[in-house]
């Protein structure tokens, strides 16, 4: 009996607390910066895309709904020719941010996506690729490669020596 | 059989192995880079590290490569032990210490032999913090990308392209940990079995240019088991599709065929199949330009025009088995022309009449290695088969290689046994008409006319059975044929390599003498002959009409219909008469590949299947039958020949309704020499278990996305009815049998090297067996010599005899016109005898006017071709020589500079 009546005493005491429940849509919510939600495309610090065509996202994904050809501009850099993913089978897993070698696929805070058709759904690239960074600031994988993309000579690139001359003399 | 203890489990091995070999073919996991089966060992790479111990007691043992150490009876090695496991860590550590951190970019990636190694050793982790190694990079040509930084120095390029290709320009330069390979200088890498490096670099230094142009990763790749169209060798490849486009050509490993290996025309001349040339719609004639329609529409307008009438069919060497006998069938046979000159004809049914006799054995392609003895007569087959070619080259090294294993060499010690061999070869003997790539490495060369190439021959039968008669011929030539018999007697295993691209009989009957001999004299004499094209043999095999019988039968009452397959009639023969006998038909069907001279007189068009989408059985120079399998379903009209003219077949005819495999059996019932077609691959009711095989791998990759652009729902997956494949990737996950293998892969083998788990013994056999079937193997005939002596040549004042010169990438149509290959074009020239030339007064580069086909063409003189006097040679099938019926008599006339 006093259990009961301790129940309620509790239960009325919560209408007096601040509201955990807010009046979404009208009102939103603050997400963390790493909820797994729309997924982008991000840029370089040169403005450039991050994304180099390597596929490993498209492997990663358990639904297998990334799909992407790779290309290359006239120096030699390897972008995606088209990049779609497909939002309507997309479970938000984060396997392709984890996957992805150059920062350039990145899960945001932003889950407002529903569409009354489907096929509004399939995302190409266009709509992926957004201005900025991300979350990762900083990155420019062809820098760090250790290849001539394109986008730096061989030996300037980090941790790189020189290239070698094959026709020095010296030991 | 020796008994070896591998970490204390007792297995059996073969003496003459070594240890890596033998660890590789139990099924053990044991990284390396530098050995390769045909290669053999070079213990370059320090990776395949085991302990070895010196007896039961021993505890501690000694470290040694695998890779040079033979396999001898109860030797106990361990693999797991820490010593041996931890210095296979390191020593990768210390390969990956200058390697890039690019494989997101590297077209390696995915299926790099250095990545599964890395894993499989256990190195994951970089503790070297100082700067990395860089090179410049070298332009090589549209074949090859290079990119040196990958390089783990384990020198397996070198050793096949200079070693074991012959290969002339790339070579490795520097010392320490500055080694580079690479050219002297940027520039093509002039060797025809470049491509292979793609395959043998365990990295991503030498990759596919053409992948690399619209690359995919190799896990996303639709595969099939195919048979390359290029030539008459039928070397067995995997061709890989993605998002309907043909993306590469791998070697499909096939122990009786290519072995490993394939040339540059097989690799890399496939982008035709993407040409924007192809015809991928039904077209129809609308005053006079072609129209696209609707293949409905197509198939109604056809089967009206075709009722009633009679039918003329024209096959092709290019079209499968399957499709050139429906259209026998459906036109009758006395209406089916094999679309061939008499020309080139007689001389495939002469091959296929000496072949089928069985008198002599006709060695498969990758058999040719095993002979120590080699004769030649006409053939330049670097550039008609190129991977005889290759094969040849180590054919040659057999018999100074012997000299090796007198010093208890095993044979396996490349680097050994090369010491040994230095640049010795066997007996090697070439009579051909110019000069050839193999000269480099022949005893000695004979250069004369082809009637005189036979006479050699001849001369070569005769000094070994001397019964045979006599040839007169010079004392020079005498002797050579006296030195060549003598060569040939003493071999273990002579060969003798003929074929048809001289366009000379007596060439063929001379080495049909030569091995008949051998074979008399109980010699294991082995007789190849070159065909011209993938279904020469198997077109031959079932129609014996030329396409000159065609063109004498008139279309009087203009009541026939003409009925091209896969064959473009202004390449066969010359242009008047192709003109004249297409003038003769108001309704021209024509299935095709590319647009062409003959589509262009058609009034219907149909796209017809090339190897990429079409299943069928092509038969090649040796007899064997050999399935293809379509690799994807195009999303245009592109479809099988044979099921286009199932389609277009008038309705109701038996036909017109039947699955693939009944085409093959009725094939059988009218053709029971053939019988062997049936069993050339499973039924297409085969199941592993209850499951299709997959042409995708398991980790295929967007098939939720890929067709979404169009359409939100995923379409069904087209399903295979013919074939026991399956175009999706579920399905039989293991090793299937060996006919009907898409790709190679095996749990941390994603490399092309995940081969040695498909073969049950490391550079064996199959699982299943090598696929294809011999169909000549029993005796059946008893053909005799052939004692016709031709006239020797002699050299007309005024009038030079003109002979087709060949080239790897130019005179096979379809791979030239691949963008890749069209690059290495040779330019049109008229190659000059050197005396003839001064004779004419002529030099190097002048242009001379011929006239062909009622053209004049001005060529430039090539000269130092090796031809011999009164004799000039054109170019084979480049667009300025084509449809050249060749030999012929022919002036030219020198043209002033302007």
């Amino acid at each position: 009996m006093f259990s009961n009546l301790r129940s309620l005493w509790i239960v009325f005491l919560h209408l007096f607390r601040k509201r955990e429940t807010v009046e979404y849509p009208e009102e939103k919510t603050e997400l963390p910066a790493r909820w797994r939600g729309r997924i982008v495309l991000t840029r370089d610090p040169d403005y450039e895309e991050r994304c180099v065509g390597c596929y490993l996202c498209a492997a990663a994904c358990p639904v297998d709904c990334i799909s992407l050809q790779a290309t290359e501009d006239e120096n030699g850099r390897r972008y995606p020719e088209f990049f779609r993913i497909n939002f309507s089978r997309c479970i938000f897993c984060g396997y392709c941010e984890e996957a992805c070698p150059t920062y350039a696929i990145q899960l945001i805070p932003d889950f407002e996506m529903a569409e009354y058709d489907r096929q509004n759904l399939v995302y190409e690239k266009e709509d992926l690729l957004i201005e900025g960074q991300g979350k990762y600031h900083g990155y420019n994988f062809y820098k760090e490669a250790g290849v001539d993309f394109g986008v730096k000579k061989k030996g300037e690139g980090e941790n790189e020596n020189k290239p070698v001359d094959v026709r020095k003399l010296m030991p | 059989m020796a008994k070896i203890i591998i970490d204390n489990k007792e297995y059996e091995s073969d003496e003459s192995k070594n240890l890596l070999e033998a660890c590789l073919s139990l099924g053990l996991d044991l990284p390396y880079f530098c050995w390769h089966p045909e290669l053999d060992s070079i213990g370059a790479c320090r990776q395949c590290a085991v302990i070895k111990y010196k007896d039961e007691d021993d505890t501690k043992g000694k470290l040694v490569m695998a890779c040079l150490e033979p396999v001898t009876d109860k030797v106990r090695i361990s693999l797991e032990v820490d010593e041996a496991k931890q210095f296979r860590a390191d020593n990768i550590e210390a390969l990956m210490i200058n390697h890039p951190h690019d494989c997101p970019v590297c077209d390696e990636g995915g299926e790099c032999h250095l990545q599964d190694m890395t894993v499989m050793s256990g190195h994951n982790y970089r503790r070297y913090r100082f700067k990395k190694r860089t090179h410049t990079n070298q332009y090589l040509g549209p074949f090859i990308n290079h990119e040196m930084n990958r390089c783990i120095q384990c020198y397996r390029c070198v050793r096949f392209y200079k070693d074991y290709a012959g290969g002339k320009d790339l070579d490795v330069f520097g010392a320490h940990d500055d080694i580079y390979f690479g050219r002297h200088e940027p520039g093509t890498l002039e060797n025809e079995f470049s491509g292979n490096l793609v395959e043998i670099c365990p990295t991503g230094v030498f990759t596919d240019k053409t992948l690399k142009k619209h690359y995919t990763r190799k896990w996303d790749l639709t595969n099939a088991p195919s048979v390359c169209h290029n030539c008459g060798l039928g070397c067995n490849i995997i061709a890989s599709e993605r998002y309907g486009g043909i993306r590469r050509i791998l070697s499909r490993y096939n122990g009786d065929v290519n072995g490993y290996f394939l040339c540059d025309r097989g690799r890399f001349g496939y982008e035709y199949v993407n040409s924007k040339k192809r015809i991928q719609f039904p077209f129809k004639k609308q005053n006079n330009s072609l129209v696209q329609i609707e293949k409905k529409q197509a198939i109604q307008e056809i089967r009206k025009v075709a009722e009633g009438k009679k039918l003329i069919g024209i096959g092709s060497p290019k079209a499968s088995l399957e499709s050139n006998f429906l259209l026998r069938q459906w036109v009758g046979a006395k209406n089916f022309y094999a679309g061939i000159p008499e020309t080139e004809g007689k001389l495939i049914q002469k091959v296929i009449e000496i072949v089928k006799s069985g008198k002599v054995n006709v060695p498969s392609l990758n058999e040719v290695k095993s002979y120590d003895a080699v004769f030649i007569l006409g053939e330049d087959v670097t550039n008609t088969a190129p991977m005889l070619a290759l094969n040849l080259r180590q054919a040659v090294r057999n018999t100074p290689k012997e000299q090796a294993a007198g010093l208890n060499i095993p044979v396996w010690n490349d680097a050994a046994v090369r010491e040994v061999v230095q640049g010795n070869t066997g007996p090697f003997y070439i009579a051909a008409a110019q000069a050839t790539k193999l000269d480099e490495v022949a005893t000695q060369t004979y250069r004369a006319h082809p009637d005189d190439v036979a006479r050699l021959g001849q001369a070569v039968a005769h000094a070994i059975n001397p019964e045979l008669p006599e040839t007169d011929c010079s004392k020079e030539a005498g002797k050579l044929a006296e030195s060549i018999a003598g060569a040939l007697l003493d071999a273990k295993k002579p060969l003798i390599v003929a074929g048809t691209s001289l366009y000379s009989r007596a060439i063929i009957e001379a080495a049909a003498n030569i091995a008949f001999a051998l074979k008399e004299k109980e010699k294991d004499a082995g007789l190849f002959y070159v065909a011209p094209e993938v279904n020469s043999v198997g077109l031959f095999l079932i129609s014996d009409k030329f396409l000159d019988q065609a063109f004498e039968n008139v279309n009087q009452n203009d009541d026939a219909v003409l009925i091209v397959l896969e064959n473009d009639l202004y390449r066969r023969t010359d242009k008047n008469s192709v003109d004249n006998f297409l003038q003769d038909y108001n309704d021209i069907i024509v299935l095709a590949y590319l647009e062409n001279a003959t589509t262009q007189h058609a009034t219907y068009v149909l796209p017809a299947g090339t190897f990429a989408e079409a299943d069928g059985t092509v038969i090649n120079n040796e007899g064997r039958a050999q399935r293809f399998y379509q690799v994807h379903v195009p999303e245009n009209d592109v479809e099988s020949s044979w099921k286009w003219l199932q389609e277009i077949m008038p309705v109701g005819t038996a036909e017109s309704t039947i699955h693939f495999e009944n085409i093959v059996y009725n094939l059988v019932k009218t053709f029971p020499d053939l019988e062997g077609i049936q069993s050339v691959a499973p039924p297409a009711d085969y199941r592993k278990g209850t499951q299709k095989i997959p042409r995708e791998p398991h980790r295929y990759t967007g098939r939720t996305a890929m067709h979404t652009n169009i359409n939100v729902s995923e379409p069904k997956p087209p399903e295979d009815t013919d074939s026991a494949l399956s175009f999706t990737m579920e399905g039989y996950s293991g090793i299937p049998t060996a006919a009907i293998t898409p790709f190679y892969w095996s749990p941390g083998w994603n490399s092309a090297q995940a081969i040695n788990k498909y073969q049950i013994e490391v550079g064996g056999e199959l699982h299943g067996g090598n696929s294809g079937v011999r169909l000549f193997d029993k005796k059946n005939s008893n053909i005799g010599y052939f004692k016709n002596i031709t006239k020797t040549f002699s050299p007309q004042k005024g009038e030079w005899y003109a002979l087709p010169l060949y080239h790897i990438f130019g005179s096979d149509e379809l791979s030239a016109q691949s963008p890749a290959v069209n690059e290495r074009l040779p330019k049109p020239y008229i190659a000059l005898n050197n005396s003839d030339a001064w004779e004419a007064g002529v030099k190097e580069g002048d242009l001379l006017g011929i006239v062909l086909q009622g053209e004049t063409l001005k060529l430039p003189v090539k000269l130092n071709t090796g031809l011999t006097k009164g004799t000039i040679g054109l170019p084979k099938g480049l667009k300025e020589t084509v449809g050249t019926r060749f030999p012929f008599w022919i002036t030219f006339k020198k043209i002033k500079d302007e």
